[in-house]
């Protein structure tokens, strides 16, 4: 395997909930609380999970977009959350995100040529006509005809504005693009061309991406390796065919579970999960999950399971697969 | 086989909602103009104000008396075809006045206005920008200022500075800075949240482009529209204050001021009212249209 180019230790981000007149602090939601991952150059990793686990908080953390109340961040091999934020504005160069909202995340009285134009001015590449160029250049790559330049955000559809926003990520020649659900805000006709434009571009460029999204057919199309979160952790962390094929968590399983097959002769066992998510801010003793697990155990309600390496590359956190747990159940 | 699947891709893109055969950038502003356009009476307010500009630039062609020239002679006449809007209790000619006037109250309306933008904004944009405590402070003072009844306060400001036109204009401007900064806060406080705001962040912006280049020139439109509506009421509170005599001085023809001066002779030469009153009415009224139809154009979700 390759380099690692971005690897993620402990990393925590607490919001802190406040009340009273004066705004005094009454709790903390812990958005993300303890993930760690690498990503290694030129892959994909995706990160699913269901709303509010976290996933999105993780990606804006990793950039820090929001500055993660704990934590490590290195990317390339250098500790991104001690620079300064000169420092990190200049680093932002080669590390991009891709937003959900294609209508939010353009500035709407702003011409694409500016939009695309800016992050090259900021870094100060080119100059006022090579930048023009370029700006050409990668709305070509993206897809999109060279007249678009002159014109602005709201003259363009979903999918279009999309391909917009990921030719702003890119025209900078990043390492590193976080997704942040790249493709949920688009219909499903459009979500395939995005998918497969952002496809093409990782291979011509050799780009590095951080998928997040909660459609998990989505993630495993352009993964090569795929997180699950829940509840602000990170459950369970495989290859790509290793973690659709041999899911280990029993969150994990569920998930899959729910992913609709299109052979309707083709019996499907489904776990259904009973409950809701539990709140954030008061996240369940012990596992996350054990309030919702079917195989809970009573040792999930106690200890935090540490997510370790289970077999070669696949990670859990999860009692089931502690060596000491199993020989105790077997012994029931 | 790459450029096949270039093309792929591609095709689907000129959808076909939009028929692109010319390439027209359309920006938001020109789409509100004409959406302007459509609004009928933002047109009428709008000639109504054009008219009494050029009225106020063409003053002095058009008038046939001068400004203060008395005639005891023709004292309170009736509007005839050598006085249109007849004279005053000392004869002078009240169509002169007015049209005089009109360069007053206009003129007092666009300073007030651009100063109370002015600072306004500024101190909004730094409130909004900076929040924590810095908010607070400039929050509270608007509040303060907003808690008084706005003539009162500017009646409170003249009475210190003492009772001129220029005072006066100084006092609309500051009643009405804490206008333009709440709007102006709040509009910014919401464009901090906005996703292309924190794209910009994710470019490597620094914060002081982010703050040109992206939050101001998104919160421009209210400003806008604040403006026009603000420009009628500073021209009706200087005819406020003109009228209690805190404003312009007699032989001044601000309207506020005819109209006082011209109180007691409301019943035997009614015109000496009539025409002050309803020029003021009537540029209030075109300003407030032109307001209303902007905000209609700039702000289509205020739209019902």
């Amino acid at each position: 395997m390759s380099k690692p180019l971005l690897e993620v230790k402990g990393l925590k981000k607490y919001f802190d909930v406040t009340g009273g007149v004066f705004s005094k602090k009454v709790g903390e939601v812990k958005a993300v609380d303890d993930v760690s991952f690498t990503v290694y150059e030129k892959e994909v990793l995706g990160i699913v999970g269901e709303s509010g686990c976290g996933k999105s908080t993780t990606g804006k953390a990793l950039l820090r977009l929001t500055e993660p109340t704990e934590g490590e961040v290195k990317f390339a091999g250098k500790d991104i959350i001690s620079l300064s934020d000169e420092e990190m504005r200049k680093m932002r160069r080669d590390m991009q995100i891709i937003f959900q909202d294609p209508y939010a995340s353009l500035n709407p009285r702003h011409k694409i040529e500016k939009i695309l134009g800016e992050p090259l001015l900021v870094h100060g590449i080119g100059s006022k006509k090579e930048r023009r160029e370029k700006v050409e250049r990668i709305l070509e790559i993206v897809g999109l005809p060279g007249e678009a330049a002159q014109r602005y955000p709201h003259q363009f559809s979903g999918g279009q504005r999309q391909r917009i926003g990921i030719a702003r990520a890119l025209i900078v020649n990043p390492k590193l693009i976080v997704c942040d659900e790249p493709v949920s805000a688009l219909d499903v006709s459009i979500q395939s061309q995005i998918l497969n434009l952002m496809e093409d571009l990782q291979e011509e460029f050799g780009l590095t991406y951080v998928f997040i999204a909660h459609d998990l057919s989505v993630v495993r199309h352009i993964s090569d390796r795929v997180g699950v979160m829940y509840l602000g952790r990170m459950v369970e962390l495989a290859d790509n065919e290793e973690l659709y094929e041999n899911p280990m968590h029993p969150y994990t399983r569920s998930l899959l579970s729910a992913v609709p097959d299109p052979d309707p002769d083709k019996i499907t066992e489904r776990v259904i999960l009973e409950g809701d998510v539990p709140s954030p801010s008061n996240p369940p003793s012990g596992c996350a999950f054990h309030t919702r697990c079917p195989e809970a155990m009573d040792i999930c309600k106690q200890v935090r399971p540490e997510f370790t390496e289970k077999s070669v590359n696949h990670f859990v956190a999860c009692h089931l697969y502690d060596d000491d747990v199993k020989d105790r159940s077997q012994i029931k | 086989m790459e450029t096949v699947k270039k093309q792929e891709t591609k095709q689907p893109m000129q959808g076909p909602e939009k028929p692109q055969k010319k390439v027209e950038s359309i920006s938001p502003w020109k789409e509100a103009y004409w959406q302007l356009r459509k609004n009928k009476l933002a047109i009428v307010g709008l000639c109504i104000v054009l008219f009494f500009i050029l009225i106020a630039a063409l003053a002095p062609f058009i008038t046939t008396h001068t400004v203060s020239g008395m005639n005891a002679a023709d004292r309170l006449t009736g509007p005839s075809s050598d006085y249109w809007f007849g004279t005053d209790y000392s004869g002078r000619d009240i169509f002169t006045r007015i049209v005089y006037g009109a360069q007053i109250s206009l003129i007092v309306g666009f300073f007030a206005v651009t100063g109370a933008m002015f600072f306004g904004s500024l101190l909004g944009i730094v409130a909004g920008y900076y929040g924590r405590w810095v908010d607070m402070l400039i929050s509270r003072v608007f509040d303060i200022m907003l808690a008084f009844p706005s003539i009162l306060l500017a009646i409170a400001i003249v009475a210190m500075l003492g009772p001129s036109l220029q005072n006066a204009l100084i006092a609309i401007a500051i009643i009405n800075i804490p206008i333009f900064g709440r709007l102006v806060r709040s509009k910014v406080i919401s464009i901090r949240q906005e996703e292309y705001i924190l794209a910009a962040k994710a470019q490597g912006m620094k914060s002081s482009r982010i703050l040109i280049h992206h939050v101001l020139p998104n919160s421009t439109a209210p400003i806008i529209v604040q403006a026009t509506l603000g420009f009628g009421v500073a021209i009706l509170e200087a005819a406020a204050l003109g009228f209690l005599g805190l404003g312009a001085q007699a032989p001044t023809p601000e309207w506020g001021r005819m109209l006082s001066d011209s109180r007691q002779y409301i019943q035997s030469a009614p015109w000496t009212v009539l025409f002050p009153g309803l020029s003021i009415m009537l540029v209030v009224l075109g300003f407030n249209m032109i307001g209303d139809g902007l905000r209609d154009a700039l702000d289509p979700k205020m739209k019902s």
